[in-house]
């Protein structure tokens, strides 16, 4: 055997070992592999069901006896025929969706059907007056609402896949008891700061991924219109997520470490679980209210979604998004120092669930 | 760093959980070289004092130092640790955990392989080391455990209870072991309350009752200050006449055998002529107290 001459303990590295562990063990996990192919069939089946059925509005067959009378319409397609008994037999028969023919009454045309109205038809062949947008960059209305409720399923979805998987990576080594021997030789923090930034590389790979996934499914079926006007709220949710996930992940892995069964998580991640949950519904069901937003935009918990929807809308300052995500820094910052606390009183103590107050006592 | 011929000094530990004093100035040395045997019953506090030596837990009170230097968590990183409460990484390659707390510890990838690697051949693990802790069976866990006190080839050696569910076999393998460890020259500290064990295994011994130390030093030493004036006889004749011996306190008696505890040397003398006077003596000796019964003395 070896005895090293020099030992490198630095604790950045430790860290990172820590952390290199907490990946490539998920990486191994079949059930983390799973959930990701999942995610990403998800993602690509509504982009393709997208794609279907915007392109499925197929050009409406019209039997005609004069085919100048479709002149200058478009989506329909002209089957040319000689007599009118011959048009309405095609349209009886199905062969054609309807029929157009030279009519006396003003319009000048009469459109034969089997026994829907077909509005669209009737749309297409109509006059419409010329309209002017005054406005022409307004968004279309519901955009908002789908941009809210973007931005809040990825937080979401990230902080309830990962906030549980870091609670139970911590409640695994108590539970087998390897703690002890990591404690020996890793001071407590380190261990602490290598799970959290194992944890929070594996979300942040996982969005990437689904959001690579998403812009090149969008643009390949020619929709990335959808992508456009986006812009800088999406760089500003990067920034918001990568903090926001941190302080919670070091909230669940503290939590977590208050118990010593795996079937015990539910009972202290819960408080956290509910942090996570509150702000992204409020979110979604007023994101028409400036003021709810508008709070909601400064509180750490909800800032990821609300701050970058703000900016989306237009409706924030410049000096806003750097305030909000100052507030959520210190937040963050703070409540690591707790995490810490509550993980450094809680990881020797095995059996029954660590009291709050225990877990929060000072050392 | 400390040095190989540096000496593990616990001075007067402080430990309470509560209202309930776990520790309570404890102090002993682990000499370099030598083989300590830490002995106490249940909930004596020799869990907390192995804890607090790692700086797994901290003290109220009390330093823990080696030649002389005090200990912060870099200094410890050179220690290799057994808990009493067993577990590696259930679902982690052998091989691939025992590199990782090497690492952990602070030796270079390449450094830690190796050693891994040896390791693994010397317990005979070599043949399992891509299989998960889980798959193996409950006595090549064990062995897996002392490897990873191990693979990182440590200067001090704290085991809490190394012996605890191991089958006979294993004990030899630990035994040999942890006996290179110390030949080698590094403090070895070791707690069981398997007595025989350390009876045969330690070359000092420490003992903790209640949360505190009650003796320690060379097994030699407690030895000979807990040794009695107790002897046996076996006889060819009938030695029921001991019973009226001046300054003799029989213990046992069945026939031509008896066991008896003498006030002074002259008595003990005056037996063995007495004997040899009435028939052939076959065994004359004197008992050395055991483990156990210097335990039960000192505890009392």
């Amino acid at each position: 055997m070896t005895t090293p001459t020099e030992l490198r303990t630095g604790s950045a590295r430790l860290a990172g070992l820590v952390a290199q562990r907490e990946i490539s063990t998920r990486l191994r996990s079949k059930s983390f592999l799973i959930s990701t192919g999942i995610l990403l069939l998800l993602v690509l089946g509504g982009i393709i069901f997208g794609s279907v059925t915007a392109g499925s509005a197929e050009d409406t067959r019209v039997a005609v006896t004069d085919a100048a009378v479709l002149d200058g319409v478009e989506g329909v397609e002209a089957v040319p025929v000689d007599t009118l008994d011959e048009a309405e037999q095609l349209v009886r028969d199905g062969d054609v969706d309807a029929a157009v023919v030279a009519d006396d009454n003003p319009t000048g045309l009469r459109v034969i059907v089997d026994s829907d109205v077909p509005l669209d038809l009737v749309t297409l062949l109509s006059v419409t007056p010329p309209v002017d947008l005054l406005n022409p960059d307004a968004l279309p209305p519901g955009f908002a609402y789908l941009v809210a409720f973007g931005f809040g399923i990825v937080f979401f979805t990230a902080a309830m896949t990962f906030g549980p998987t870091i609670a139970q990576s911590v409640v695994e080594e108590k539970q087998t008891r390897v703690i002890e021997i990591l404690l020996a030789a890793v001071p407590t923090r380190v261990l602490f700061t290598g799970k959290v930034i194992g944890t929070s590389v594996l979300a942040f790979g996982q969005i990437a991924l689904i959001a690579a996934m998403a812009i090149i499914g969008l643009t390949v079926t020619g929709q990335d219109e959808l992508l456009v006007g986006l812009g800088s709220a999406v760089i500003w949710f990067v920034v918001f997520f990568i903090i926001g996930f941190v302080m919670l992940a070091s909230l669940f892995a503290a939590t977590g470490a208050m118990v010593s069964r795996q079937e015990d998580i539910g009972a202290t991640t819960t408080p956290v679980t509910m942090l996570v949950m509150l702000p992204y519904f409020l979110v979604i069901f007023f994101n028409d209210n400036p003021l709810v937003v508008g709070i909601m935009s400064y509180v750490p918990f909800s800032a990821p979604v609300a701050m970058p929807l703000r900016l989306f809308l237009g409706t924030a300052e410049w000096w806003e998004p750097l305030l909000s995500l100052g507030i959520l820094a210190v937040t963050t910052v703070a409540l690591i120092a707790v995490g810490v606390r509550i993980y450094e009183n809680s990881l020797l103590k095995l059996g029954a669930r660590v009291s709050w107050k225990e877990a929060l006592a000072a050392r | 760093m400390p040095t190989n011929d540096a000496t593990l000094e616990i001075r007067n530990l402080d430990k309470r959980y509560g209202a309930r004093q776990v520790l309570e100035d404890v102090s002993f040395d682990v000499h370099p070289g030598r083989m300590t045997g830490f002995v106490g019953g249940n909930g004596a506090g020799k869990t907390t004092t192995m804890r607090i030596i790692l700086g797994v837990l901290a003290a109220d009170r009390g330093t823990v130092s080696i030649g002389g230097v005090s200990l912060d968590t870099g200094g410890r990183r050179r220690f290799g640790y057994m808990p009493e409460e067993r577990g590696l990484y259930p679902k982690m390659k052998l091989q691939e955990q025992l590199v990782y707390l090497a690492r952990l510890h602070g030796l270079s990838a390449a450094d830690a392989t190796r050693n891994a690697s040896t390791l693994l051949d010397q317990l005979g693990l070599g043949e399992r080391r891509d299989e998960p802790i889980e798959k193996l069976s409950l006595g090549n866990q064990q062995r897996a455990q002392i490897a990873a006190a191990l693979v990182h080839e440590p200067s001090v050696l704290v085991l809490d209870e190394p012996f605890s569910g191991l089958d006979p076999m294993a004990v030899d393998v630990v035994v040999g072991v942890l006996q290179d460890r110390a030949a080698a020259g590094i403090p070895v500290l070791f707690s069981s309350h398997q007595l025989d064990i350390v009876e045969r295994l330690c070359d000092d011994l420490v003992i903790i009752a209640d949360g505190r130390i009650r003796a320690a030093g060379p097994r030699s030493d407690l030895r000979a200050q807990h040794a009695t004036l107790r002897y046996e006889l076996l006889t060819s004749a009938d030695t029921a006449w001991l019973r009226d011996q001046p300054g003799i306190d029989v213990v046992e008696f069945d026939g031509d055998y008896a066991l008896f505890d003498a006030a002074d040397e002259a008595a003990v003398q005056a037996v063995l002529r007495a004997a040899t006077a009435k028939g052939d003596v076959l065994s004359f000796a004197r008992q050395h107290p055991s483990l156990a019964q210097i335990f039960k003395e000192v505890v009392q």
